[in-house]
């Protein structure tokens, strides 16, 4: 009798044995790091992207997880600061031991936060930072970005600009003055001189980050009457101006260009009128033209609306895509290895060249890490049925044609662009309603 | 820059330092009277501006007439003032008038962080946006630029008035006179029997209640979101600085110089935008370190 035990006890034994050397153990839960702006007035992009990243993983869960895991979402509020969010970082990997981390919204905090990826060893999803220097100035093995970078978002609204009112003279800018404003701005008129030389800059505006009146600018806009004006602002600041501008007739003189106003048009209702461009920092939008028939998308989108009471916006968008980047990564990694759990370091090595798709087109993982993105944009229009501007007259470009090539530099590559990269350039259009 | 263009940055620099005006009155009122910097005021406006925004936008939606934005900002300043603004002075800040300056600020500051939570609980972190009041007035058109009659017309005018009444209110009702004397010398004035504990509240509550009002009045010309008390209040900061902490005329004089300092920057210069307002508190300081208007203190003892 002891002696059947204690043989029992030994192939029990072999055989955990055995199994240990195969692979990981499949652990009770996949614990994922999430970075987003819970305060502060990026929240508009960080409260959206929770409510998402809850309702996806309790989906994911209901329907087995990863690889039969369930997820487990830990959120950092990047509201606190650069040095808390690091702090936080670093808990969150070395005590809680995360799996993978999705950092962040901030381009600030993307750029300390990568290198310390890479110091902790922990798969890290740049899952909304914009910013193009990330990947060109250095290079990660665990540091991934799961959507496009600023270059295509700003080349692609160049060159919408540029197809849709090709005979336009005149220019001003009005950006939030801190980082992005400045970059986003650097790459737009990088692009714009290349392709339109004879392109006149009226007015460059860099009023304060959060300022909360633009009326002195919207005057001497008026003065200056520009036939385009150009805005990569967000949330409240861009609310404000848009609302100040069509409340004193700016926007009857002037087109603007907002590209990423996409996250703007249900909170501003009838205030933006119609005609004016607006980008989708991808191709992210909840009527999205291939998407919004498919059930998945649909089902989505409803649901959402009727538990945060708003329409999704790109970071929801963004955080689809790093959810359904990390599965695709255990899946493909669990197949490379017969099945079996792998090592996160065979995770990581599953990154290489992954598609995936969130809710939107495919995503390409590329060499150098970067995420390759179509980008869509449209122009205003006021529809029944909706309280708010949707989008007409939209086109679809493809991601890999306008973002920066491998090894080089966003404004020097976007310096060399010609006028006739604008007739070359590939597009699929679409209408509201098609 | 021509004459056209001095005068689009004129109309631009009043109507802004009209809306900078009413929160930096109120700052500095309550620091004439009860002697404490309130970094709190910040949140005064904040909630007024969410107060207006939200109900208008419901009672709007509901059908009710536009017209009653207008009321509904008196009343919406009113009962923050009253409401909050009493509560505070009665429950908090009497219990710290005799500490140290450092630790009333920090209590103040403590008090504006917490209002900043509440704000995101009450009202979230969504911008909201109610203009209902600045479209009912409508826009008209001078040397070929549309301004909204709201902010070129109606908010210089409500400052005029806010100033005159605080003059009339202080210099000529027995309240006003009892605030003054309060102002002056807080022991003899307890001495000949004012009850110093009312007037402050009383002074707590209009200072607080001005700032909502500004909050009230800005809901219609932008977006309401976290944030915008803190800004308010720093820049108020420097309008009551350059003033003169405690002088009202001098709000009124500084909230124009940097009203009008901002808008020129923008014609002239846009990179110094935001730095005009603190420069010209800087200068001002360096030339009078105790403002525009200050009086030197004199020892007592």
């Amino acid at each position: 009798m002891k002696m059947k035990l204690l043989c029992g006890v030994a192939g029990a034994l072999t055989l955990a044995l055995s199994s240990v050397v195969l692979a990981a153990d499949k652990p009770d839960q996949l614990q994922v790091g999430v970075t987003a702006f819970l305060s502060g007035p990026a929240s508009v992009f960080g409260e959206p992207a929770k409510a998402a990243a809850e309702m996806m993983v309790a989906e994911m869960n209901a329907s087995g997880g990863i690889g039969g895991v369930p997820l487990k979402t830990y959120f950092v509020d990047e509201g606190a600061g650069g040095e808390a969010v690091l702090a936080e970082y670093r808990r969150l990997v070395q005590d809680v031991e995360v799996d993978a981390m999705f950092a962040s919204i901030s381009s600030g905090n993307c750029n300390k936060i990568a290198p310390l990826a890479e110091d902790l060893k922990v798969l890290n999803f740049m899952w909304d930072c914009g910013t193009q220097r990330i990947f060109e100035e250095n290079s990660y093995r665990y540091v991934f970005r799961t959507q496009g970078h600023a270059t295509p978002e700003m080349l692609s609204s160049v060159l919408y600009l540029l197809k849709t009112k090709p005979d336009f003279k005149s220019i001003a800018v009005v950006n939030q003055d801190y980082a992005w404003g400045r970059e986003s701005w650097k790459m737009f008129s990088a692009a714009l001189k290349a392709m339109k030389p004879d392109v006149q800059i009226v007015a460059e505006f860099f009023p304060k980050f959060g300022a909360p009146d633009f009326s002195t600018e919207i005057s001497r806009l008026q003065a200056l009457r520009p036939d385009v004006i150009v805005s990569t602002s967000w949330g409240g600041d861009l609310d404000t101006f848009v609302r100040q501008a069509a409340q004193r007739g700016l926007t009857n003189t002037s087109t603007l260009v907002l590209p990423l106003a996409e996250s703007s048009l249900e909170r501003l209702g009838k205030a933006l009128p119609a005609g004016h461009i607006v980008g989708t920092r991808g191709d992210h939008y909840f009527l999205h033209p291939e998407r919004k028939s498919d059930l998945a998308f649909s089902g989505f989108v409803e649901a959402f609306k009727e538990k945060t009471g708003a329409y999704p916006i790109y970071p929801v968008f963004h955080m689809s895509q790093a959810l359904n980047a990390l599965k695709a990564a255990y899946e493909k990694a669990i197949a490379e290895n017969g099945g079996d759990w792998p090592e996160r370091e065979q995770v990581v090595d599953a990154m290489a060249g992954l598609s995936f798709a969130g809710l939107g087109r495919e995503v390409r993982i590329r060499e150098d890490n970067q995420g390759i993105e179509d980008q869509l944009l449209g122009t205003t229009i006021h529809v029944d049925g909706h309280e708010f501007a949707v989008l007409d007259n939209m086109m679809m470009f493809d991601g890999d044609e306008l973002t920066t090539p491998v090894g080089q530099e966003s404004v020097s590559w976007l310096e060399q662009l010609t006028p006739e990269f604008v007739g070359k350039v590939k597009v699929e259009a679409f209408s509201h309603g098609s | 820059m021509n004459l056209q263009l001095i005068a689009l940055a004129v109309f631009d620099g009043v109507a802004y330092a009209a809306l900078v005006f009413m929160v930096a009155v109120g700052l500095t009122l309550i620091f004439g009277v009860l002697r404490i910097l309130n970094v709190a005021h910040g949140s005064f406006y904040a909630i007024g501006a969410y107060v207006v925004a939200s109900v208008g936008g419901a009672i709007f939606a509901a059908g009710w007439s536009p017209w009653l934005a207008f009321p509904l900002m008196l009343i919406a300043a009113a009962v923050v003032g009253i409401v909050l603004g009493g509560l505070i002075e009665r429950l908090l800040l009497r219990r710290i008038y005799d500490k140290e300056e450092a630790l009333q600020i920090l209590v103040t500051f403590a008090v504006f962080m917490i209002l900043e939570d509440v704000q995101r609980l009450v009202w979230g972190v969504q911008p909201y946006f109610e203009a209902t009041a600045l479209q009912s007035l409508g826009n008209i058109q001078v040397f070929g630029v549309y301004y909204t009659v709201y902010q070129l017309i109606l908010l210089p005018l409500v400052a005029l008035a806010v100033l005159a009444g605080l003059r009339l209110f202080l210099r000529h009702t027995l309240s006003g006179r009892l605030i003054l004397a309060v102002t002056e010398d807080r022991e003899a004035a307890t001495a000949i029997g004012i009850d110093t504990d009312k007037i402050y509240l009383m002074t707590f509550m209009l200072g607080a209640a001005l700032a909502a009002f500004g909050g009230a009045l800005a809901s219609a010309t932008t977006s309401v979101l976290p944030g915008i008390g803190a800004d308010m209040i720093v820049l108020s900061f420097a309008v009551a600085a350059t003033a003169g902490l405690g002088q009202i005329e001098g709000a009124a004089l500084a909230a124009l110089l940097i009203g009008l300092g901002r808008s020129f920057a923008v014609y002239l210069m846009p990179e110094l935008e935001v730095l005009i307002p603190y420069l010209i508190m800087l200068l001002v300081l360096l030339w009078r370190p105790e403002g525009l208007f200050g009086v030197t203190q004199t020892r007592k003892i």
